[in-house]
């Protein structure tokens, strides 16, 4: 039946976040604040080598004299760095165990998000790196993975197994002085994935991880490093939905990707993070630096679908070094209520040759302020540097903004740069078409921002394609009146 | 002592040579505090990113020029669009030459700020105006705001519109070591009245000049307004451009400004629509070379219905100069309707030319049509391989293309003998003789 705008707008507000359920799990909780005793004891507790704790410190030092970054176009209450507790495992946990083992608490938990991991593992031919509150709780295909010559593992057990990859590349391409957030994720993240892919492996399966936000309280603090080798291939999937918690939760990630000569790296991110109540109440903050280094002829393709947090600040960035590097950006970021999405990518061309790519489509709904910055950079080095950036803006409703901040820099001659932005409503004659031929109002707007969309769900690989588009309905259900 | 510290002491001086009595003199105090606070913007600032006012800020400017210098009018003869008449509002060193200009108080007032901030006659217009759109915020407009007391005042009433085109001239002599200007200009035109205004600096000696000037500009409804900034200084000039427009209803402002030469140029160019159904129009072609630093910065606030609003800016950069632009459209919530473009195409034609863009959108409203677009590219390889093959020298069919790449920009330019002039400036610098002229 057809909802009426009145009915529609109601349902949207008093909708409740759909994942927003609590599992009871007994934590082992550190107690909160942050200081040099904490980074060390969190190390400890994480068995780590001296220069890994070493390494924590100074990470630690740095952050202490960093300020927090203001320049970001959002408004938040800033985090009490000293009120957040910096470690919680699920005591029940343990890595080493079975699936079969694995608390039923935590399998409950994940079926209700539609992830069963043993149906994945049956059906879906991906292996499921799944990370509750810290600490990785179920590994699975790591076996068939092994074959290959595949390294995929938690990153605190790659830090005991592979030091020297990980003591080589960890924070090459994020270094410990880039930013606030980094150098906090720096001294204290607990957990990630770690992967690596040898030469010339075209990594047989997609790889993914689903990042929960479990412990009230509790930020987290993942560090992924994903480095292929020469030649080599990998997809790497993200996805993440977090229950609803009345207080903000903070997510700092790094994450860094190594793609040598010739290979090539896929990394796909659904982002559903609880995004707070109609009022704005609650919600995560989501301070991410993501960034990947791009030898030789490699490739790296950032996709990214963010539809949760109440505040996200996320720039997936591509360095390209080497010559004939290519860096592509995918993204579709929607806010509705009082959401603050400020994201975008940053291109920096160092190598001749390079190409990028930035397709990046907002869609703002409810009181929510989406901001798309963008920074292309070209060296003077960088001959026949070639990039093509678009950026549309869908607004629903007249309380919501939208905004575009590009940086475009070049310092070469051969340099091409095409930059587009636009920003435009749903037409009232498109909906008038859909309604006409029987379409109700809100499947119409679902379809039209399908097809505003639909350059980068292309792009998303197919189980993850399903799952966004659905999360695109879900999210701007009855937002246009 | 530095530059900032320098102007805070010549205040007091300052105060002795005007009226301390007039409204307009709180204003100037309250500017001065404010620039005190603040000081000269640094790098650091997210408006001033790509341009540094180091350097500038290390030379001894005087800020008051010692004597009044004279100047032939064969000799500058070229610096104005002598084809046409034209009224003319001529400084020498920031000091107004009644000998070279031809102001009019014939149904329309254009004449000099001083006598405008003087004389009890014009104490209405000046408290209803003076200083109402300029920032009160911004550090170098407060400056100029501080130090306001000569520059052009141009007052057209209802339903007029001057016989000829209006030019402000400003020469620096170079008899000074360094000089700093700061000319403060007011534009009031009113409802149905129309007025074509030409600016042009002019150095006229290698000696260090830097001009920090504040433009205000009044159209009430249906008002027409065109302004053309014409930046063809030499190498040793800096100017710093701050307009403010305040638009009404229906009216109609187009600014042009043509960035040719000049150290540092940095045009602040703001919009604030105050109305419906309006158009405003920034165009701009900037052609630089040597070590010329070129930033433009434009603002449209789009605060009310059914308006529009575009902008063309064309820059071929060269050798080792550096261009920056950035462009913000802001539509508040209530603004509807409103269509804004925005258009920035860059040719580098040396690899060690700079061009730094960001094209901005700041959007509240949702039924709007707002879109910007920006390349940086370099001439089409085949559109020259086809001049060349039809005889046309590789320097010549460059300078063509060229020509064709900042054309748009000129179109709009709505008096022909100045945009003849400001072909053969193009054509200069590019460096060629067209042969043809638009």
């Amino acid at each position: 039946m057809a909802y009426t705008e009145e009915e529609l707008k109601k349902e949207l507000e008093t909708k409740e976040y759909e994942y927003g359920f609590y599992t009871d799990i007994e934590s082992d909780t550190f107690p909160k604040g942050l200081s040099a005793d904490i980074v060390r004891a969190i190390s400890k507790k994480k068995n780590e080598p001296e220069w890994m704790t070493e390494w924590r410190l100074d990470a630690f030092r740095i952050w202490e004299d960093m300020k927090e970054p203001e320049w970001a176009n959002v408004n938040y209450e800033k985090p009490d760095f000293q009120a957040i507790s910096y470690y919680s495992a699920p005591k029940k946990a343990d890595p080493n165990k079975s699936l079969d083992d694995v608390d039923p608490e935590l399998l409950e938990m994940y079926k209700k998000l539609g992830i069963s991991v043993d149906e994945q593992k049956r059906l879906q031919n991906v292996a499921v790196d799944i990370v509750v509150d810290s600490v990785s709780v179920a590994t699975t295909f790591k076996k068939t993975l092994a074959e290959k010559g595949i390294i995929f593992m938690p990153i605190s057990e790659a830090i005991q197994e592979h030091p020297e990859l990980v003591k080589k590349y960890m924070g090459t391409v994020v270094p410990k002085t880039d930013n606030f957030y980094a150098a906090l994720n720096s001294a204290v993240f607990t957990d990630g994935s770690f992967c690596y892919i040898p030469k010339g492996v075209k990594c047989p399966m997609e790889l993914s991880t689903y990042f929960r936000i479990n412990e009230g309280g509790t930020g987290q603090f993942e560090r992924t490093l994903v480095i292929a080798d020469e030649s080599s291939y990998v997809s790497y999937l993200e996805g993440c939905t977090a229950p609803s918690r009345d207080e903000n939760q903070l997510h700092a990630a790094v994450v860094e990707l190594i793609a040598l000569d010739d290979a090539e790296i896929k990394y796909s991110t659904v982002q559903n993070w609880f995004p707070g109540d109609k009022e704005g109440k609650g919600g995560v903050y989501n301070f991410v630096t993501k960034r990947g280094l791009c030898e030789k002829n490699s490739k790296i393709s950032w996709t990214q679908v963010e539809t949760g947090s109440a505040v996200t600040w996320k720039y997936p960035s591509c360095i390209l070094k080497g010559d004939n590097a290519v860096g592509e950006f995918y993204s579709i970021a929607v806010t509705n209520n009082f959401q603050q999405a400020d994201t975008g990518t940053k291109m920096v061309h160092l190598g001749k040759n390079t190409k990028s790519t930035i397709i990046s489509k907002g869609i703002s709904a409810g009181k929510s302020q989406n901001s798309y910055r963008g920074l292309v950079q070209v060296s003077s080095r960088a001959e026949n540097a070639r990039n093509f950036s678009q950026c549309d803006s869908l607004l629903m409703g007249n309380e919501c903004g939208a905004h575009t901040f590009p940086y475009i820099e070049a310092k070469n001659k051969s340099a091409q740069i095409e930059h587009e932005a636009t920003t435009s409503k749903i037409g009232e004659d498109q909906i008038f078409y859909c309604n006409q031929r029987g379409i109700d109002t809100e499947k119409a707007i679902a379809l039209i921002v399908n097809g505003f969309s639909k350059e980068v769900l292309n792009k998303l690989p197919m189980e993850f394609a399903v799952e966004a588009q659905k999360l695109l309905e879900i999210s701007l259900e009855g937002s246009v009146g | 002592m530095d530059l900032k510290e320098k102007l805070i002491s010549s205040f007091m001086a300052f105060e002795n040579n005007v009226d301390v009595e007039h409204p307009v003199h709180d204003l100037r105090m309250e500017a001065i505090k404010n620039f005190e606070v603040k000081g000269f913007p640094s790098k650091k600032e997210e408006a001033w990113k790509y341009t540094s006012l180091k350097s500038l800020q290390k030379v001894d400017f005087s800020i008051f020029p010692k004597q009044e210098n004279a100047l032939e009018y064969k000799d500058v003869k070229r610096y104005f669009l002598h084809e046409i008449d034209s009224y003319k509002i001529v400084f020498i060193d920031g000091i107004y030459s009644s000998f070279l200009s031809e102001t009019t108080h014939d149904g329309v007032d254009i004449c000099l700020m001083s006598s405008a901030l003087t004389k009890p006659m014009y104490k209405p217009i000046i408290d209803v105006y003076f200083n109402k759109v300029a920032s009160k915020d911004e550090s170098l407009t407060t400056l100029n705001t501080a130090f306001s007391k000569e520059g052009a005042y141009i007052y057209i009433p209802k339903n007029k519109m001057p016989k000829k085109p209006v030019e402000i001239v400003h020469f620096a002599t170079g008899n000074e070591a360094s000089l700093m200007l700061q000319p403060r200009n007011l534009v009031i035109v009113e409802e149905n009245a129309e007025v074509q205004i030409i600016e042009r600096h002019q150095s006229l000696t290698p000696n260090a000049v830097l001009t920090n000037a504040v433009t205000e500009i009044f159209a009430a409804q249906n008002a027409i307004v065109d302004y053309y900034k014409i930046q063809n200084d030499n190498s040793s000039a800096s100017l710093i451009d701050n307009t403010y427009i305040d638009q009404k209803s229906k009216s109609n402002v187009n600014v042009h400004t043509f960035s040719f030469g000049g150290k540092l140029t940095r045009n602040n160019l703001n919009f604030y629509q105050d109305g419906e159904h309006m158009d405003s129009t920034m165009k701009g072609v900037t052609i630089l070379g040597e070590k010329q630093h070129v930033d433009h910065h434009t603002l449209v606030h789009h605060q009310q219905p059914n308006c529009e609003s575009h902008q063309d800016y064309k820059g071929i950069y060269g050798e080792n100069a550096t261009g920056v632009f950035n462009g913000k459209i802001i539509v508040d919530k209530i603004a509807q309707k409103t269509n804004a473009f925005q258009q920035n195409n860059n040719i580098l034609i040396s690899d060690k030319a700079t061009i730094n863009t960001k094209p901005q959108l700041e959007i509240f409203a949702d039924d709007v049509k707002c879109s910007h677009g920006c390349t940086i590219g370099q001439l089409d390889e085949e559109a020259l391989f086809y001049l060349q093959s039809r005889g046309i020298p590789k320097k010549e069919a460059t300078a063509l293309l060229m020509y064709a790449f900042s054309n748009n920009v000129l179109d709009s330019v709505r008096i022909p003998e100045l945009k003849v002039r400001v072909n053969k400036i193009i054509a200069q610098k590019l460096g060629v003789n067209l042969g043809f002229d638009l």
